[in-house]
């Protein structure tokens, strides 16, 4: 029995997740002595100075950038070469992209996005969240290939992650060019925004509980109040109430003012790895369960249209004084 | 152009959800449904392609006899036809299990594309489409954010993290699962409501299907999240809420 992960990056370039991923290892290896190597697409390079017994690089012509056949192929021959009985990932957009491809060669489930990770009697129980945040659950396996997992980002701490020092071994890599089926072009971003929320001391960011764009006066006048930059959550940038480069989130800015006021967004994951590293976090919402609350400071219970109001109302009051 | 959209019915957005008895699942008896969001932004893109390209959009449900009416609603925006995999015990059936029966009901079809949401607001495992696509042996994208089809070929815009995106292109037949906010999702006319009652609605059974697939992965235990963080909760009506929390964050956060 081993533990398997499988970085993002290579060399000096990383995803972020990746360490947190080997965070998630490293606790269940020590947790269960289980042997722990990580997976690289290409050059070891950092992966080989940190606490594991072994760093598996695959290397190749075609993996030169990415591809979900690629990248599946290269990872199904790792998996198929180191045995492991336990597969994590960062939970990433290309993990999402291909890692469930390999998990399916094996007649797998990945288990994804999940926050928690143990064993009971030597077998993985997963934990993971339903319903956006609002239910967790627990998976558990069975099936004759190996666990495959992929890590909810912030549920392990990257600077967790052990130094140490692993052998670095190549694993043999066979790929035919033409089961690459997809070509990809650069990555871009689109026209360069106007708003960079990074800079803001203070974001008050609405979300859908405002059910209509005529009301998002509302809480820009809240913003106002508090001399604040108005932002959202996705789905009134989808809506094109708001310009997108206003998204806070995983496919937006990432933001850590010192005060972000959430109004009426519900605290999905994708909305909370852009925000919760704020100094101080204040939720209005009406649903007390709401999952915004995991990470606020300051909580109001309350209807919005109300409680709005009220508190630009209470801000101008303490300001003018 | 033959465009099959896979679409879930889920618990609508905002439900007041409670657990099931056995503490496996929801109690879902008491809850109105409607199709998972980012599967109907994958069902508008495929009417959107029809009307460019021609062709016909079918949509693919598998769920219990309530799915009908999620499915009458595809149908009245525009669907031309669907497939209904009837069973109530998808709920214990894994992503594997549920796509396998989704992949046999669309190798019959024979369709130029595939679609259907990124994941799904109640598992959120987001990952049928992609095991579609390596089921059905085509290729496939994720977090599309845009489609242009070609003869043989399809390119999208895929979303990256950050506000990064990438074009890629493939060729067809090939399986994309859709983001939310690609396009403006269109509401069932009266004319659509009352011709979806004649639109053909295929029933398949799990027996047909080659019976109910054996989990690999099994829910065992749902429950409330455990909270870790203690958010101070301010009481009172909105006015006193209100002043007492500007309170906090002069005096005690220091942030206004
Ligand atoms: C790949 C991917 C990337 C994503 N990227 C992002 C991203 O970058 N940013 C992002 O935000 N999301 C992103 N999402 C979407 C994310 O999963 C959620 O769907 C989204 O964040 C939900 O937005 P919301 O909280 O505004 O809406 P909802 O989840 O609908 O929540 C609305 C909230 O408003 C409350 N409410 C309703 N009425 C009132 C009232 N009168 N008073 C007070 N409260 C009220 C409700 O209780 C509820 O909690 C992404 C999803 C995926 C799959």
């Amino acid at each position: 029995m081993s533990i398997l992960v499988v970085l993002e990056g290579s060399g000096s370039r990383w995803h972020p997740l990746s360490w947190e991923a080997l965070s998630a290892g490293q606790r269940l290896a020590v947790e269960s002595g289980l042997p722990l190597a990580a997976a690289v697409i290409g050059e070891a390079g950092d992966a080989a100075s940190k606490q594991l017994d072994h760093v598996w690089t695959a290397t190749h012509p075609l993996l030169a950038g990415y591809t979900a056949d690629g990248y599946a192929a290269a990872v199904e021959q790792v998996i198929q070469h180191v045995k492991p009985t336990l597969v994590l990932f960062p939970h990433t957009y290309q993990v999402r992209d291909f890692a469930p491809k390999v998990a399916t060669r094996f007649g797998q489930v990945l288990a994804s996005d999940v926050i928690r990770l143990r064993l009971e009697d030597g077998r993985p129980v997963a934990v993971r969240q339903l319903f956006q945040g609002k239910l967790t659950s627990e998976v558990r396996f069975s099936g004759s290939g190996p666990v495959f997992v992929s890590i909810q980002a912030g549920a392990y701490r990257a600077d967790q992650s052990q130094p140490g020092s692993a052998a670095v071994e190549a694993v043999p890599i066979t790929l035919d060019p033409a089961a690459i089926r997809s070509r990809a072009e650069e990555p871009f971003r689109e026209a360069a925004g106007t708003v960079d929320l990074t800079a803001a001391d203070i974001i008050v960011s609405v979300g859908r509980g405002i059910r209509e764009k005529d009301n998002i006066a509302l809480v820009e006048e809240l913003a106002q109040a508090l001399g604040g930059e108005l932002a959202a959550s996705r789905p009134i940038c989808d809506n094109g109430w708001l310009p997108m480069d206003r998204q806070v989130g995983s496919s937006g800015q990432t933001v850590s003012p010192k005060l972000y006021v959430a109004v009426g967004i519900s605290g999905a994951i994708q909305h909370l790895v852009g925000m919760k590293g704020s100094k101080t976090i204040v939720a209005i919402n009406k649903d007390s369960e709401a999952p915004i609350f995991e990470v606020a400071d300051y909580g109001i219970v309350g209807d919005l249209f109300e409680v709005v109001p009220a508190l630009v109302a209470e801000i101008r009051k303490a300001k003018g004084s | 152009m033959k465009i099959v959209v896979a679409v879930k019915q889920v618990p609508a957005r905002d439900s007041q959800l409670r657990l099931a008895a056995d503490g496996r699942w929801i109690d879902d008896s008491e809850l109105s449904f409607e199709i998972n969001e980012p599967d109907a932004y994958a069902l508008e893109e495929a009417l959107q392609l029809k009307e460019k390209k021609g062709g016909e959009v079918i949509v693919l449900c598998a769920g219990p006899a309530r799915a009908a009416t999620s499915i009458r609603e595809a149908l009245a925006k525009g669907a031309d036809r669907a497939i209904h995999i009837e069973e109530d015990k998808l709920e214990s059936v894994d992503t594997l299990g549920v796509a396998r029966l989704l992949a046999k009901a669309i190798e019959a079809e024979k369709p130029d594309l595939v679609l259907t949401g990124l994941q799904s607001d109640d598992l959120g495992y987001g990952q049928t489409g992609v095991v579609l696509g390596e089921l059905l042996g085509l290729p496939h994208a994720t977090i599309v954010m845009q489609v242009e089809l070609d003869e043989a070929e399809v390119r999208v815009k895929r979303e990256l993290e950050g506000g990064w995106f990438q074009y890629v292109t493939m060729p067809l037949p090939a399986v994309l699962t859709i983001q939310s906010g690609i396009n403006k999702l269109r509401y069932a006319t009266l004319m659509g409501i009352k011709k979806a009652k004649s639109k053909p609605v295929q029933n398949l059974s799990i027996a047909q299907l080659g019976g109910l697939p054996v989990p690999v992965a099994e829910r065992t235990r749902v429950y409330l999240p455990e909270r870790s963080k203690q958010t101070e909760l301010i009481p009172g009506e909105p006015r006193e809420a209100a002043a007492k929390l500007v309170e906090k964050l002069r005096f005690e956060a220091r942030v206004i």
